[in-house]
């Protein structure tokens, strides 16, 4: 066949285009994900029974509010590097802010307080329940966020991989703030932050084999 | 270049908006840039003008396959660039082609700025298209061959306006995925 013939056959009878469709799109596959991973969380871990008291409720909304600036900023850098050359002019450095003021917490947390209450502040109660539960809940807003972006055109597909996973573990972590009675700065930076940071790994690695269109 | 980026733009921002003739003019401009670009990166592992216009095909319908991706507020040359490039990354890894087989004597013999469209692609996009599940293939038939109405194409296949415009969709990705398939021998 000529270029000429497919040419035409592709300009024959066109559509007009929606020009917001891949934000419109993220957003949706986000509240979706989002939803997934509170529904599995509130079903299979039940929310934390001690809401009342403020300290609960201060360390609850600590964790929301680092949660929720990792899903923001995923949002923003997808809606770039789904689309093609979307990688060219995106600085990923940003990204790096919630886990730098989380760990700059954690240090002054620990610098005010005795060297032996560490080791209860940084590995919790539970910390092997964060462990595994946030990867497990981030996987079907993983799926949705890769499914989505796959659909767009990104062309740095590690990149575009990791960032769908920083956005499915911000969600997972969201979900699981309301199940996790570990209140202390040192434990979100770590296991939250250490987990979040898996699935940016998975989501590296997968890119380049799932992203592909 | 500016002019060509102002030019190229300008059409690209028409057939958003469903202009087709914009399109096609797109497209073809786009054909020319695309065969020059592969040409001469396929020169220099010795591979020859037919390869270079399947990918020419290739990048032509991901670009407009993918043209809801291109975001207005950004030049549209560095978006066609980068398809262009993902395009031809994929056939490298397709084909498995090492820059270590290039024979260098072949290298010049294409010319890296040659422009003309006399060399067809390997696949013939009809037998192709056979291969298509009934609906894509009636419904591309139809619209984009006829050129016939989405409504009356609709009322000709049998199906929703809205199934036709999605078989239309489809049936070109799949055909797109079929050209990468054959293209890799």
């Amino acid at each position: 066949m000529k270029t000429d013939e497919l040419v035409t056959l592709l300009g024959t009878n066109l559509e007009p285009v929606d020009r917001r469709s891949i934000a419109r799109t993220l957003y949706v596959a986000l509240a979706a994900g989002s939803i997934v991973a509170l529904g599995l969380s509130l079903i299979g871990l039940g929310v934390r029974s001690d809401l009342t008291t403020a300290r609960a409720f201060i360390f609850l909304v600590i964790k929301l509010a680092f949660a929720f600036g990792i899903v923001g900023l995923a949002l923003v850098y997808l809606t770039k590097l789904a689309r093609p050359g979307g990688e060219r002019k995106t600085r990923s450095l940003l990204v790096t802010m919630p886990f730098l003021v989380i760990v700059a917490l954690a240090g002054i947390s620990l610098a005010l307080s005795p060297s032996s209450h560490w080791e209860k502040m940084i590995v919790g109660d539970q910390w092997l329940e964060c462990l595994i539960s946030i990867p497990i809940i981030a996987i079907v807003p993983f799926t949705i966020s890769m499914w989505v972006v796959r659909r767009a055109a990104p062309t740095d597909l590690a990149r575009a991989g990791a960032f769908a996973g920083l956005a499915a573990g911000g969600m997972s972590a969201m979900a699981y703030a309301l199940h996790c009675t570990d209140d202390s700065l040192p434990f979100i930076a770590v296991w939250y932050g250490g987990t979040i940071v898996l699935c940016i790994l998975a989501g590296a690695i997968l890119g380049p084999r799932l992203l592909r269109w | 270049m500016t002019t060509d980026e102002t030019d190229l733009k300008s059409l690209m921002l028409a057939s958003l908006d469903g202009h087709a003739a914009s399109h096609r003019a797109l497209l073809g401009q786009l054909s020319g840039r695309l065969r020059a670009y592969y040409r001469g990166k396929l020169a220099r592992i010795g591979r020859g003008a037919a390869d270079a216009e399947d990918l020419v095909q290739e990048a032509i319908l991901a670009i407009h396959l993918k043209r809801h991706t291109y975001d207005p507020a950004e030049p549209l040359t560095p978006w066609v660039h980068a398809i262009a490039r993902y395009k031809l990354i994929d056939f490298l890894r397709r084909t498995r082609t090492s820059p270590a087989d290039v024979p260098i004597d072949e290298a010049d013999t294409i010319a890296a700025h040659d422009d003309n469209s006399d060399v067809e692609s390997s696949f013939d996009v009809r037998r192709l298209m056979e291969q298509l599940p009934k609906n894509m293939r009636y419904s591309i038939e139809a619209v984009k061959l006829e050129g016939l109405s989405i409504a009356e194409a609709a009322k000709r296949c049998g199906i929703s306006e809205s199934g036709v415009k999605m078989s239309i969709h489809r049936g070109l990705k799949t055909l797109a995925a079929m050209i990468a398939r054959e293209s890799q021998a």
